[in-house]
């Protein structure tokens, strides 16, 4: 019974959207053709209608849930908590004396100094590794893997990995395990002031590791085999080769990485709720904006100043996507 | 000196291979510890490391004999016999029957107790406890051992989770979620592409670059007005905020500006000839899409697909705004959250419920690899 009303709802829910494009399709062939049912194809109105009716359900979802949204955030973040009455800065000078939210911005700024560069470090590593052994495959598709876990479960792998018992009993968590092996104190990592926050960032450099590995691998891959024997020749060895030449080869493929990560990074928010809810000094952003959503009934205005803070992070990045995607249009 | 070649390069080989097999170790671990622990019996798995799964284990415990209800008197002897397990497979070494001394007796040795009745414990828990006088106890007698048990694994977790916990339900809701959040967003992001990639319109590089931007607005940038939006119409018209159709829209915007982005560069590079041909011979846009470009697009569509599927899978954030927690309405992700909150020590649910939960991404994943490694690269790869 429960499987069927999923199946029928998910029917429903894909019918609609197939019923728009031939329904549209049919009412425009009907206007638009002749009394034999031929279309008069150069008709100037058909042509300047269709492109439109394509994209009006793109446009009406792109607007909706995300242009009109990131303008009522801008707006809201001036508001009061219910967002009717005008505060101006009020917001953002509570934000930067709270002791929170600077909690969460230090934090957010440590996880986007280590997270995107140990990735991108791993995933060249692994990445020149692989493609040295014989079985590179395998290998790149179980350090991969970890992309298809989500974030939650990720945090109960973990969670598991770093569990904690006192130092007379005997230890279930691999890394507590591991550390009396060498004959020091089990620790109960996650509560860990400061130190925390990297076992956490653990978590996601575990997840990315396997993306940027991939992408530098086929960007490895694409560098013509003359230039490297060319170093090979005069006498370059294998490490020098992938240090000098290899890596400035692909600079802009890292650049793209990097970015890529460092947006994950910015909005990292399940990982935290999930690991410590914030708890001993490992707040973020995106989860104490959450947090703020719901707090008391929700203060839309604290919560969007605390969105604001990401978008303003992210801006450059958009401003540089942009520019490159110009660019490489001209070239077309 | 081509062979001094080889050798440095095989040792450089040998040493890639070693460098490259502890990374591998290092990532597959937790997710193997994991695996291991969620089909392990939930006491031995709450005392001992996973790793310790094959090796049998020493455990102290004890058992209450029968009562005086039990005895069974054979000539001038009263006795009490039975086994103290229910299931075979534990093989008791010593017992006693006080904890203190848990090596007083070899199993299978009789012990003569201070009232003179005779107790013998047999390796497999089979007991006789024989006496010249009736026995009166009402509780049965305390019997301390040590025993040796072996690795027991089964699906008694995952029969526990899926029932009692609520996974099961929130598997099928988890898919209700996904399926549509996938396919609406790729047929809305298909035609768009098509339009962006050979439609002339007023504003078409105006609305893509849009589109581009949008490629990186945080998520959080809407939860708030959405929220909002969502609320109002739920009270316009009487409905619950929290629906199906009301997270699918969700998944469905936030797709779109990736899928629109690959799909139109994908679509664009399609040859042009083809495309003209069929205009030439009259053939209309709608023709040329569904017939011509969607079947040419297949990998391109493929790999979105997974994009999408994974992503949605795996949201919790999405979820928990746009979904309630209630048992009709819970995917996994939230699940999985709640039971890290509630059940933090249970790891026996814990590890099975996550099992559950990232088993059909990995399928996927594994299974259609290719296509989402090609993705994820035309994506980022410049040439």
């Amino acid at each position: 019974m429960q499987l069927f009303d999923a199946l029928l709802a998910v029917m429903v829910g894909i019918g609609v959207c197939v019923l728009y494009y031939t329904g549209t399709n049919f009412l425009l062939d009907r206007i638009f053709s002749d009394k034999n049912g031929f279309l008069t194809g150069k008709d100037r109105w058909y042509n300047a209608i269709q492109p439109w009716i394509f994209l009006a359900p793109a446009l009406f979802f792109l607007g909706v849930y995300l242009v009109y949204p990131v303008y009522e955030t801008f707006r809201l973040s001036f508001f009061n908590f219910g967002g009717f009455e005008f505060v101006g800065l009020k917001n953002y000078l509570w934000a930067y004396e709270n002791p929170e939210f600077q909690q969460a911005v230090l934090n957010n700024l440590f996880w986007l100094l280590f997270v995107p560069i140990l990735c991108v470090i791993l995933g060249l590593i692994t990445a020149r590794l692989a493609d040295n052994v014989r079985w590179g495959t395998i290998a790149k598709s179980l350090i991969f893997m970890p992309m298809a876990i989500s974030f939650v479960g990720a945090s109960v792998i973990w969670k598991f990995v770093y569990d904690y018992r006192g130092p007379d009993s005997e230890q279930i968590g691999s890394l507590n395990a591991i550390v009396m092996l060498f004959g020091a104190e089990p620790q109960a990592w996650i509560t860990l002031p400061f130190w925390n926050n990297f076992f956490l960032m653990v978590i996601l450099i575990w997840i990315q590791t396997g993306f940027a590995m991939v992408i530098f691998s086929a960007a490895l891959r694409g560098i013509p085999e003359e230039t490297l024997e060319a170093a090979r020749i005069d006498g370059a060895n294998e490490i020098q080769i992938f240090l000098k030449i290899m890596i400035p080869q692909i600079l802009s493929t890292v650049m793209v990485v990097w970015t890529t990560i460092t947006i994950i990074v910015l909005k990292i928010f399940d990982i935290v709720l999930a690991m410590t809810n914030g708890q001993w000094n490992t707040e973020v952003l995106a989860n104490l904006m959450f947090d703020w959503m719901f707090r008391g009934g929700g203060d839309s205005g604290r919560g969007s100043v605390m969105a604001m803070m990401i978008m303003i992070a992210v801006i450059p990045i958009m401003v540089w996507n942009i520019r490159n995607f110009r660019k490489e249009e001209q070239v077309r | 000196m081509i062979s001094l070649y080889i050798k440095r390069l095989s040792f450089g080989q040998v040493l890639s291979s070693f460098l490259l097999l502890f990374l591998v170790l290092l990532w597959i671990v937790p997710t193997v510890g994991l695996f291991v622990s969620s089909f392990r019996d939930k006491d031995q798995l709450a005392i001992t490391g996973w790793w310790t799964a094959l090796s049998t284990t020493e455990r102290n415990e004890f058992r209450r004999t029968g009562t005086k209800d039990d005895q069974v008197q054979l000539g001038e002897k009263y006795i009490i016999s039975g086994n103290f397990f229910d299931a075979g497979g534990k093989i008791i070494q010593t017992f006693s029957t006080s904890f203190k001394n848990l090596t007083e007796y070899n199993s299978g040795e009789t012990a003569k107790f201070k009232d003179g009745s005779l107790f013998t414990l047999h390796a497999d828990g089979e007991y006789q406890w024989v006496s010249n006088t009736p026995f009166k106890h009402k509780r049965g007698k305390r019997v301390f051992y040590v025993a040796k048990v072996p690795p027991t694994f089964s699906l008694d977790n995952y029969r526990e989770v899926l029932k009692a916990e609520g996974v099961g339900q929130s598997f099928i809701n988890t898919l209700k979620v996904t399926i549509p959040a996938t396919v609406i967003p790729i047929m809305i992001a298909s035609f768009a592409a098509y339009a962006f990639a050979w439609m002339k319109f007023p504003g078409r590089q105006f609305l893509f670059v849009t589109v581009v931007g949008l490629l990186v607005v945080p998520l959080q940038m809407s939860l708030i007005p959405l929220l909002s939006i969502y609320n109002e119409i739920g009270n316009y018209f009487g409905v619950s905020a929290k629906s199906y159709p009301g997270i699918w829209f969700a998944h469905t915007g936030f797709g779109l500006p990736l899928a629109i982005y690959l799909l139109r560069n994908y679509i664009g590079s399609l040859p042009r000839e083809i495309i003209e041909s069929a205009r030439m011979d009259g053939a209309t846009h709608m023709q040329i899409f569904s017939r011509i470009v969607l079947p040419l697009s297949v990998p391109a569509l493929a790999s979105f697909c997974i994009f999408q599927f994974l992503w949605v899978w795996n949201d919790l954030l999405v979820a928990l705004v746009f979904l309630g927690k209630k048992d009709d309405q819970i995917v996994l992700t939230s699940k999985l959250r709640e039971l890290l909150g509630s059940r933090g020590d249970n790891w026996e649910i814990l590890t099975s419920s996550a099992f559950i939960s990232i088993i059909i991404p990995l399928i996927v994943f594994f299974a259609l690899q290719r296509y989402f490694v090609r993705g994820l690269v035309t994506g980022s790869v410049k040439s």
